[in-house]
């Protein structure tokens, strides 16, 4: 049955819905305006199977039961109805700074993310953006009055492809953590729950102290990251009671703004064993990757322990460890 | 009687042995806390994805004569619909290699290099922000940076009334468009 579909007034998408039962909208009373909203009572009392509500962010005439029409539709599937909905990736609650960057243009209708995640299945709808522009132009999107400025704001070629690279990786997430959670409901075994978090995706994980050095390896981990569209993680292990000097603390400063405008999470933890402190991060977040610099040079019987990449590679079975080079002192053949 | 006496100066010739191993950093070098260390900061902002050559050359030669520190600068500019802290991984795209480049050939000419992000609402927004956590003893800005993309004239005089700090404008020099850009990067960054 149809809930409630928003065909934007195009007739090849009423034709497709033609000969299926459709819930009419009723009308709503808001200031002088009359709105239509989608019937929530009505959908509730025919009690269907399955019920199509269309376009999952949009925001409710003020006076119907819920602000907004997910809230409606957490209402229908507690009655026990199953949902078909839509949704664009711009509408993604933790997406929206990301695209609102990207497309310089702030979506304001936002759903929470755990929406998404209820979803027993999450099909995308992907095509690419010459075709969607095609589509635009023949009219098939908007009105031909609203095609020009569409073409010029958001319908721009560039903004298209980072939305679909967004919605692919934001799918392949959605289905890596169920076919996770589907792993796990059925093993039952322990051993499994310690692995699970790799099964996820990528997960890089630097060890940074602070001195300047520290930010290449950073920027290292972060363009690595990015080839890999993996999360980073920074983490600095200082000893109980470290203090630090002057020059220190801007390092840290530093460090933590970089951190910031890359968005990667840094977390400072004290341990007097790094090695240990290193292996308990790295299993609690589902490392894949550790980054490392080179070591300082050991002093006294330090020089006669295991080195850290050796201690971290024996813990961390499965878990690649890079070791960051320093950088050269003089480089050959450079570019202009 | 000698083979104590024998014993006791091996056991203390160890005991010096592990505290001069401990003591002295390997290879004989000199301690880091006890080389002479750089005494002036010298700032070096830039927004876009090349800065000028001249810039840069200004900053090694003074650095190099005033044993100083170049603190290489990305000012990323935060959109006002986001929040100040966001992350901004398409102005990062640009700026890292940028900033990676720059610090390679510092690195290469033997300065000092430590660098830094600054964010605000505009560039000058930005470096104001930097300015305010830490000191700088001079700032190296090129004239001939296109005001759109950067420091415009009227963020270079706001420089020179406002920032406790000595301020190297280069004049522009239209004739050079020598610029260190993103493709300057070396290995596989």
């Amino acid at each position: 049955m149809i809930g409630l579909l928003e065909t934007h007034g195009r007739k090849e998408t009423a034709q497709l819905a033609e000969g299926l039962s459709s819930v009419p909208r009723r009308r709503v009373g808001y200031r002088e305006a009359v709105l239509e909203e989608m019937d929530l009572p009505e959908i509730l009392r025919r009690e269907p199977e399955l019920c199509l509500i269309d376009e999952l962010a949009h925001t409710n005439a003020p006076g119907v039961e819920h602000t907004k029409r997910y809230e409606d539709v957490e209402e229908v599937l507690a009655a026990g109805i199953d949902v078909l909905s839509t949704l664009n990736v711009q509408h993604l609650e933790s997406l929206n700074d990301h695209i609102t960057e990207l497309s310089g243009i702030r979506v304001r209708e936002t759903i929470p993310d755990a929406i998404l995640g209820r979803a027993d299945e999450v099909v995308l709808i992907d095509v690419t953006p010459e075709t969607l522009l095609d589509r635009l132009r023949a009219g098939k999107v908007y009105p031909v009055e609203r095609i020009d400025s569409a073409l010029n704001n958001f319908f721009r070629i560039e903004n298209l492809a980072a939305l679909r690279e967004v919605a692919l990786r934001q799918v392949a997430e959605e289905v890596g953590a169920k076919r996770l959670t589907t792993e796990l409901v059925g093993s039952r075994e322990e051993s499994l729950a310690a692995d699970a978090p790799q099964a996820v995706g990528e997960r890089l994980l630097a060890l940074v102290e602070p001195y300047p050095g520290a930010q290449r390896l950073v920027r290292r981990a972060w363009r690595s990251a990015q080839r890999l569209g993996a999360e980073l993680d920074l983490l600095w292990v200082r000893a109980p009671g470290q203090r630090l000097s002057d020059d220190e603390e801007r390092s840290l400063v530093a460090l933590r703004q970089l951190a910031s405008v890359l968005g990667a999470k840094m977390v400072e933890e004290e341990s007097d064993d790094l090695a240990a402190a290193v292996v308990d991060f790295a299993s609690q977040r589902g490392s894949t990757y550790v980054l490392l610099g080179r070591s300082r040079p050991s002093r006294g019987i330090a020089r006669l322990r295991v080195p850290l990449p050796q201690r971290l590679m024996q813990r961390l079975p499965g878990v690649d460890v890079r070791i960051v080079a320093d950088r050269p002192l003089r480089q050959n053949g450079e570019k202009l | 009687m000698s083979v104590v006496v024998l014993v006791a100066v091996a056991a203390a010739g160890v005991l010096l042995g592990i505290a001069a191993g401990y003591w002295l950093p390997p290879n004989g070098r000199l301690a880091a806390r006890n080389r002479p260390r750089p005494v002036r900061r010298i700032l070096l902002p830039f927004t876009g994805q090349a800065i000028s050559r001249r810039a840069f050359e200004a900053a090694v030669r003074l650095a190099k004569a005033e044993n100083a520190i170049v603190m290489p600068a990305f000012l990323a500019r935060v959109p006002m619909s986001l929040p100040l802290d966001s992350a901004l991984p398409v102005q990062c795209a640009s700026g890292m290699p940028l900033l990676e480049a720059i610090e390679q050939r510092l690195s290469s000419q033997g300065v000092p290099v430590d660098s830094r992000i600054g964010r605000g609402r505009s560039a000058r927004d930005a470096l104001r922000n930097l300015l305010a956590e830490e000191h700088f003893d001079r700032i190296i800005v090129s004239a001939d940076e296109d005001p759109r993309a950067g420091l415009g004239y009227e963020d270079l005089k706001w420089l020179l009334e406002r920032v406790p700090a000595e301020i190297m404008i280069l004049r522009p020099a239209p004739e050079d468009t020598r610029r260190i850009s993103t493709k300057a990067v070396g290995g596989h960054f």
